[in-house]
């Protein structure tokens, strides 16, 4: 059998997924990340953004808004402050979370914070453009 | 006459106390069931997240720039102690128990000359806290109007204290709440969450020699990581709580349909005898009037 990549999605309120897979591809703040199986250790935070998750020819996908993601030899964990289907995502919900940035970055009050919620804003925004 | 019927009524009346006691324990268990389902489910990501700290802890130990999340003020004057209680009554000792050991607390800081900040979450706790320490509750929030508890309602705490703890206006803070070991066993716990302290136990993954790559820098995946750690802890102990509160109130109902059921058969007893008495006294007169004639 060929190496898979075992993968554990979790948000503070259930675990949504825990699959052996070919590969995830993971949005990190500083790009995307393709991660496959026997990774090199990696940690790294989440932009808003949608995982995907494939396994042999299916592919799903997840949306995903904020949290970490863990690479060690015994998988990728994610923990997601909020993730759900892509199938449950509607333009509404993409509206809401996009209002919220615009918040986020209107209260920033550091140069720093300003940047982090222009490029959460950024993916969300191409996120709606691509639905 | 007067005490055959007295009898009545209070039969009657410990009768529906049972009836309501009863239902609230059957109530308490199915929700019971929901809420530790809940608590279960929360599990792996407050695992994960302590073994990831614990890793990133590690790695910065004796750093003078660690976050003030992690390595404190340097200070230790003022205490915000977080009691989280239940919002309803009807569950024994639940509430009084939580709060008791944060009175401990209170006391024992109190006597060092250390200040103290609460925050009461649920309004049972605070119902008896203010009564003593009415002037030290600074923030008061209860869940009367949620139907069921969500991350949402955690953040909104953690928010309040980092806020504060941003502010510089606390040193230290501490959570209690009621750690659900199972149905019969409730502990009031307490936790310290500021600083962090990484959980004992928790082992980091073997890397197989490997170090992590963090994208971006260490340092702020750790600032990153650090608020959002209060905000579990906050969540997962308001988790424990739902259950424990159940748990606690399906134990307290469960003794008290009793009680009431063994009081109903006292009574009975009581009523039978009165009536047997006021009977034959009734035979006794008719029988002295007969032999009277």
């Amino acid at each position: 059998m060929a190496d898979k990549l075992h993968f554990n999605l979790v948000s503070p309120e259930r675990q949504l997924m825990s699959a052996d897979v070919d590969e995830v591809d993971i949005p990190g703040t500083e790009g995307w990340i393709g991660v496959l199986p026997n990774h090199a250790p990696l940690m790294t935070t989440l932009a808003p953004g949608m995982l995907r998750i494939k396994n042999g020819a299916e592919e799903s996908r997840i949306f995903v808004r904020g949290g970490f993601a863990e690479i060690s030899p015994s998988g990728l964990t994610i923990l997601a402050e909020e993730a759900m289907p892509a199938a449950e995502l509607d333009a509404a919900a993409i509206a809401q979370r996009i209002k919220d940035a615009e918040e986020d970055f209107a209260d920033a009050d550091t140069d720093e914070k300003k940047l982090n919620a222009q490029q959460g804003l950024d993916r969300l925004k191409e996120l709606q453009a691509a639905l | 006459m007067t005490n055959l019927k007295d009898l009545k009524t209070r039969i009657g009346s410990v009768k529906s106390t049972q009836k309501i006691t009863k239902a609230k324990q059957m109530v308490a268990a199915a929700k019971l069931r929901r809420a530790e389902e809940r608590a279960t489910d929360a599990r792996p990501y407050t695992e994960r997240m302590e073994m990831v700290l614990a890793n990133l802890a590690a790695g910065s130990e004796g750093n003078p720039n660690a976050p003030k999340l992690l390595a404190g003020t340097g200070k230790q004057e003022t205490h915000l102690l977080i009691v989280a209680t239940a919002d309803k009554g009807l569950c024994g000792g639940f509430n009084s128990s939580i709060v008791r050991l944060a009175r401990e607390h209170i006391t024992r800081l109190q006597g060092e000359g250390k200040k103290i900040k609460i925050i009461a979450v649920g309004r049972k706790g605070d119902d008896q806290l203010k009564r003593l320490y009415g002037n030290l509750i600074i923030w008061k929030t209860n869940f009367l109007e949620v139907k069921q508890i969500g991350f949402a309602q955690a953040s909104e705490i953690a928010e309040k204290v980092l806020f504060m703890f941003d502010a510089g206006e606390f040193d230290v803070a501490t959570l209690f709440y009621g750690k659900f070991k199972n149905v019969m066993t409730q502990t009031p716990t307490p936790q310290q969450i500021i600083p962090a302290i990484a959980p004992e136990g928790v082992e980091a993954p073997d890397l197989r020699g490997a170090v992590y790559d963090y994208e971006p820098d260490e340092a702020e995946i750790l600032t990153a990581l650090l608020p959002r750690y209060v905000g579990v802890q906050i969540f997962r102990a308001l988790l424990e709580n739902v259950a424990s509160e159940q748990a606690a109130s399906m134990t307290a109902m469960d003794n008290a349909t009793r009680n009431a059921g063994e009081m109903i058969e006292k009574l009975n007893l009581q009523y039978n005898r009165a009536r047997q008495a006021q009977i034959t006294t009734e035979l006794i007169e008719i029988i002295a009037g007969a032999e009277a004639l």
